[in-house]
């Protein structure tokens, strides 16, 4: 049978399942798939921190959201057009997230009765039934059944066989968003190069869900897109972790320089380290310390020897750090601490996203410790705010931490990639080495940015010693005297504040240089504020928008940018920091729209506040 | 044609600020002595201290150096080795420093074997912050914070590095600077972590706690000399001998039928045994055995740098010359026209 094919110009889908159910792999599919057509996207993942919780309850359920379409995206979706539920748990979890009048593929094997008992629903309850009263369109399928048929001569046992059922699903997912197969079977035929039953087995239950999707009467209608109409280029799909090892790997090469990256496994910063262990051939090594503290000294200790020196870590993990953090500052040596922020406190909320360790970042560390912070603002961002920290902490001999978060850094965007040539060169330069009869050497002199030279074990004549005892201004010995210790404490700021000379001035991300209401964001939530200002000034409403990569120092002309200005709005996925900040250097009456729930902010609750600000 | 090195050429212009009758004075004066004998030019020494008395060492070499911060040299030391194997890296650290705040990376750094050397100071007390028990202290210490004696175990160091499977483990003390100076001779030639704990008078936190041992009058009948192939022998006549009974040790005098012969004849390869003499520890010998000086236990376990170092040329080869842009570029990508 043929089923209309209806354009749209954007969709959102979710998939959600019980954590061994392949959910992420079959999002992360259907997002590459999505990305190779040529639509512009922005994905969820949401799942829990447990490997595998109880299979069937809703502390279990992982998901995976993808807006999509051929229009420029800025945000997951605040809700879906499709939802996917392998169980009953799913479901219950994720109902909220589908819009009104929208569509529910369920897997009816995991509606059984133990099912609906693990989801906490009640035994005589058919709540499939009771969506689609309340007005939802659910298509009941029984995929394991049918993935069971599918695979009934593959030789594989029933587990293996249960094991293909999300490819089963994703086939449908195809069929009904017109999508080709193609990406995913080469995807598969990869995975299991040297398990060609497996590979078989997945591709074919892959191909007869999307047979299935075609041949049931379930679908009124099947969906495309065209591509998006954004900027002209060539294209690859990349998520913040993947885009934040290829910047540092590119820094380590335009440096010249070998990168040393001490890192302690944490969520969810991890993948930066597993990327990075693979990168060798361009002379990265990668260190698994022994614990964080370890991480970063070593990365210090590498820096000194004159590397490209990183440890990577999320909030807990920083604040171990701290200490040696604030020695690579009164060292003056360079050192990039990337921080993949997850939700706190203490060990919090390790899979969900939140930005609440900006005060941390700016003030978390013993004494006067100033060091640049800088955040990246989405998945492709983090490639250019990396590299970024990278020139900043090789360039003016200063750690700088690079905040991103674990929404960007596992979410995905269409990335217009660089060529090499392009990239921003580094200039280092080692100190070179003395000759007996030359002037003494002083590892504490500086240029005119405050930056002291960097002299490498090795270099002949420069042998100096460096601690995080307070130095005399020049020579670097120990000093203790008073007026020394204003004059270094005076000139580490001032080295830190000279940062921003360099760096470009902050321009309008939506709208005009005055208006009714200036909305301020940092890191990952530029997408969702984006939007949401946008569909405000559609209303017709003079809002506009400014986004910050750097926060220490701030851009030079953040305050004349506020003077144009009376209403400033600032939201933040934490209780109320960046508007500290402003309030605190600019003197402005900014206010903070603020949630910590663990998720990105939604397009729809961001228009509501700002249109509550210019009402 | 470079000019010999002699110790001075090792001490930096800055004032030592150790107090009077430290022990740490002789050790400096030995490892300035020896850094000529290496062969290694001075701009490729790098000593590296945590926090403490002993940390300020760094400071008095005309090398390069760093002084960090409490307890983590071990991993600071390890990330510059890493990167820079073609350093000599000289780890100065002490009983507070290395065994309780820097506890964890000391075991670490041992058991992956980095291409360093480690100088324990071990003076059984905190002396920079003035007379509190240390991680080494004997039990029932009075102290600073201990005013009813000290209630803590503590360790043992060289089971500890033994446990922790380091591949050079010795002894030495501020008070025989030949031996010592031999020992870090040992211990700069040893390939991987090298161990060596100095036995170092606090003169003012806890003066004499070592004098059993380093005593001239008493050093015979207390400390044994370990040579490797040679027999266990000490005591003041050198009358006395250590002798295994299978596992179990046991210290006899030599003539009425014990001879030489009889003794345990040592073997710095031989873990197990190292580990007995580690535990020759009693306090103030009073379950009769001396206290071992000299090397207990040298392995051949490669170098952890070494295999970093190999695992990086590896990739080298398997992937070719880097290719930035095929990385950046992915595998999959689409244009927009």
């Amino acid at each position: 049978m043929s089923h209309p094919q209806i354009t749209r110009e954007t969709a959102t889908i979710r998939f959600a399942g019980d954590s061994g159910d392949g959910m992420q792999l079959t999002g992360s599919q259907f997002t590459n798939t999505t990305a190779l057509l040529g639509n512009d996207l922005s994905t969820f993942p949401d799942f829990p921190a447990e490997i595998r919780a109880p299979a069937g309850t809703v502390a279990g359920v992982s998901g995976f959201q993808i807006q999509f379409g051929s229009r420029a995206i800025h945000s997951p979706g605040d809700s879906c057009d499709v939802l996917v539920v392998m169980n009953a748990a799913a479901l219950k979890a994720n109902i909220k997230h589908l819009r009104t009048g929208g569509i529910i593929i369920a897997n009816l094997d995991g509606f059984g009765k133990k099912d609906l008992s693990l989801a906490r629903y009640k035994a005589e309850a058919d709540p499939l039934l009771e969506v689609q009263t309340t007005g939802y369109t659910v298509v009941p399928v029984d995929v394991t059944k049918l993935t069971r048929a599918s695979l009934v001569d593959s030789g594989l046992t029933v587990k293996d066989i249960d094991r293909c059922k999300n490819m089963f699903v994703l086939g449908i997912v195809y069929w009904l968003y017109s999508r080709s197969m193609d990406p995913t079977i080469d995807f598969l035929s990869k995975k299991f190069a040297k398990k060609p039953d497996l590979a078989n087995a997945n591709i074919k239950a892959l191909k007869d869900g999307y047979t299935y999707g075609n041949a049931t009467q379930l679908f009124s209608e099947r969906y495309m897109l065209e591509p998006a109409r954004i900027e002209s280029g060539t294209y690859r799909n990349i998520t913040g972790n993947e885009a934040t090892v290829l910047a540092i790997t590119a820094a380590g090469q335009t440096s010249k320089l070998p990168v040393f990256l001490g890192s302690y496994p944490i969520t969810p910063a991890s993948d930066i380290l597993h990327g990075l262990s693979k990168m060798k051939h361009f002379g990265v090594t990668t260190f698994q310390a022994e614990d964080e503290i370890a991480a970063v000294t070593s990365a210090i200790g590498a820096a000194y020897g004159g590397s490209l020196a990183l440890t990577t870590s999320s909030g807990p993990g920083i604040a171990l750090k701290t200490e040696a953090i604030t020695l690579a500052m009164m060292y003056e040596l360079p050192l990039v601490i990337i921080n993949v922020q997850r939700a706190g406190p203490s060990t919090g909320m390790p899979t969900k996203t939140e930005q609440a360790d900006l005060l941390q970042a700016v003030y978390g560390r013993a004494g006067e410790s100033p060091i640049v912070v800088l955040a990246a603002a989405s998945p492709a961002d983090c490639f250019d705010v990396t590299y970024q920290a990278c020139q900043i902490a090789l360039e003016h001999m200063i750690p700088v931490m690079m905040l991103s978060d674990g929404y960007i850094a596992n979410g995905a965007e269409p990335w217009r990639f660089p060529n090499s040539d392009t990239l921003p060169p580094i200039h280092v330069s080692f100190a070179k080495p003395r000759k007996e009869d030359d002037e003494p050497f002083m590892p504490y002199s500086r240029n005119e940015a405050f930056v002291r030279p960097w002299a490498i074990p090795g270099t002949k004549g420069l042998e100096h010693r460096i601690g995080g005892l307070e130095k005399e201004h020049g020579t670097g010995n120990i000093s203790y005297d008073s007026d020394n210790h204003q004059i270094m404490t005076t000139m580490r700021e001032n080295k830190r504040n000279a940062v921003a000379d360099r760096l470009p001035l902050l321009q309008m991300e939506e709208g005009e240089p005055t208006g009714d209401l200036l909305v301020i964001g940092w890191g990952g939530t530029l997408g969702s504020i984006k939007q949401a200002v946008m569909e405000t000034r559609a209303l017709g409403h003079k809002v506009s928008q400014i986004h910050l990569r750097q926060l220490a120092p701030f851009p030079k002309n953040l305050g004349e940018i506020l003077g144009g200005f009376k209403n400033i709005l600032v939201p933040e996925i934490n209780s109320g920091q960046l508007v500290r900040l402003l309030r605190d250097q600019y003197h402005v009456p900014a206010k903070g729209f603020n949630r910590v729930r663990g998720i990105p902010f939604t397009v729809e609750e961001l228009k509501n506040a700002f249109i509550n600000e210019v009402n | 044609m470079e000019a010999t090195l002699t110790s001075k050429d090792f001490a930096s212009d800055q004032d030592v600020r150790w107090c009077p009758g430290c022990g740490d004075y002789t050790i400096l004066k030995q490892v300035q002595s020896v850094m000529p004998d290496l062969g290694i030019p001075r701009e490729n020494i790098v000593f590296v201290a945590g926090i403490g008395c002993s940390s300020r060492f760094p400071y008095y070499m005309n090398t390069y150096g760093m002084h960090t911060i409490h307890g983590r040299a071990p991993a600071i030391a390890t990330g510059l080795k890493i990167s820079r194997p073609d350093l000599s890296i000289w780890m100065i650290t002490g009983d507070g420093d290395a065994l309780s705040i820097g506890g964890n990376h000391i075991i670490h750094a041992l058991r992956r074997n980095v291409d360093m050397n480690i100088l324990l100071f071990n003076n059984e007390i905190y002396g920079l912050t003035k007379g509190q028990y240390s991680p080494t202290s004997r039990p029932g210490s009075v102290t600073k914070s201990t005013p009813m004696g000290s209630l803590d175990h503590p360790f043992n160091p060289l089971s500890l590095a033994l446990g922790a499977d380091a591949g050079f483990v010795a002894r030495a003390m501020d008070r025989d600077p030949k031996h010592l100076n031999q020992m870090l001779l040992r211990s700069a030639q040893h390939e991987g972590t090298s161990f060596l704990e100095i036995y170092q008078n606090c003169v003012v936190f806890n003066d004499g706690t070592f004098d059993l041992y380093t005593d001239k009058v008493s050093r015979p009948g207390s400390a044994l000399y370990l040579e490797h192939e040679k027999p266990m022998i000490f005591g003041e006549n050198r009358d006395k001998g250590v002798r295994l009974d299978g596992l179990r040790p046991e210290v006899v005098t030599l003539g009425d039928g014990v001879s030489q012969e009889d003794l345990w004849i040592h073997d710095e390869h031989d873990a197990v045994k190292a580990y007995i003499l580690s535990r020759f520890f009693a306090v103030g010998n009073e379950d009769g055995f001396p206290r071992p000086f000299g090397v207990l236990f040298e392995s051949k376990r490669p170098a952890y740098d070494k295999q970093v170092a190999a695992q990086m040329a590896a990739a080298k080869t398997r992937h070719g010359a880097p290719d930035l842009d095929a990385l950046l570029k992915g595998n999959e990508t689409w244009t927009v026209a």
